[in-house]
């Protein structure tokens, strides 16, 4: 009796150890945290050669943006100073025209 | 106009030389760290050019309905400048997402919306180059469409959630990032100003030659 006992214990512990060998794998158990996954590494960890630098991605922004305001403001100036030497050569010419002439009226167009 | 100027450049410039400092001093964002930083300069070029959208669009619709040449030449300045700073927040934003997502450009509903919208400024600036007479009339319905177009563009990241930020941002900086902030916004607003003064200028100038050519044939 005892025998048949023990040989059913047996079995019986013999079958869970079975079954629990062939259990998927990363089941941690109940109450456990699992474990860190080895492929992934904290982004300071990184080598060298894997990581983007920040600052120079700064520097490029910042620098487009004034780049930028100044070409801008470069272009209306130029533009202003053509009208301006336009006007100019304008009223040089109304000038030459004599008395009899109309004269340059420069005021606010509407 | 004139007389306000320089003590707006000089505010403007004062701004601008003090906001490296301030920007250095704000606080590190947890996650994204330094590249964090050209959020200073990226939502308020963005701003402005909101800025200049509005200013172009309320002077088409003048133009349109009142007739004001005026207020064409303002509405082609403004035009301009949303330009401007449209390419401004359209550089600043991939070279920020290219370290934060990892990628230079997503083609998301606020990415893509905003490129649209600088096209949609930059049509406007080709069709008064190259439209002949009347192409004031069409560039002004080309402003309003802008302006109509550009609150979509806003409240497109809190439909469609990608990888863009919400616009709840800015509310919920922290308190060592509000001031810094607030000082770019300012400053950008300023040059949008002075700028928009600027170009104006430009395009009076431009219209009294005409006119002096004009009277001139007559």
């Amino acid at each position: 009796m005892t025998k048949r006992l023990f040989a059913v214990v047996g079995i019986v512990l013999l079958s869970v150890q079975v079954f629990a060998f062939q259990a998927p794998p990363g089941q941690p158990p109940a109450g456990q945290a699992p474990p860190a996954q080895g492929e992934f590494l904290p982004i300071d960890q990184l080598p060298a050669s894997e990581q983007l630098p920040a600052a120079p991605l700064l520097i490029v922004a910042y620098a487009f943006v004034w780049i930028a305001v100044f070409f801008y403001v470069w272009t209306v100036w130029r533009r202003l100073n053509k009208v301006e030497a336009e006007m100019r050569v304008f009223e040089k010419r109304q000038s030459h025209r004599g008395e009899g002439a109309p004269g340059v009226n420069r005021t606010q167009p509407r | 106009m004139e007389k306000v100027f320089v003590p707006l450049a000089v505010v403007t410039a004062a701004m601008f030389a003090y906001a490296p400092f301030a920007i250095a001093q704000a606080p590190y964002e947890s996650t994204m760290l330094l590249i964090q930083k050209i959020f200073y300069f990226h939502v308020p070029s963005w701003m402005a050019m909101y800025a200049a959208i509005a200013v172009c669009g309320v002077a088409s619709v003048v133009h349109l309905f009142k007739n004001r040449p005026a207020a064409d030449r303002l509405a082609v300045s403004a035009a301009e400048l949303a330009v401007l700073f449209g390419a401004m927040g359209l550089v600043t934003g991939p070279l920020w997402g290219r370290k934060a997502w990892g990628v230079w450009w997503q083609w998301d509903a606020r990415l893509t919306m905003a490129l649209l919208l600088e096209l949609v400024f930059i049509s406007y600036l080709l069709v008064r180059t190259y439209g002949g007479p009347g192409s004031d009339k069409l560039a002004a319905t080309v402003g309003l469409f802008g302006l109509a177009v550009s609150p979509f563009v806003y409240v497109s990241v809190n439909f469609w959630r990608t990888v863009h930020p919400l616009n709840t941002v800015v509310p919920t900086l922290r308190t060592g990032m509000l001031g810094p902030f607030w000082l770019c916004a300012a400053a950008f607003l300023l040059l949008f100003a002075l700028l928009l003064m600027l170009r104006t200028r430009l395009a009076t100038e431009q219209a009294m030659l005409d006119d002096l050519y004009l009277a001139d044939e007559e």
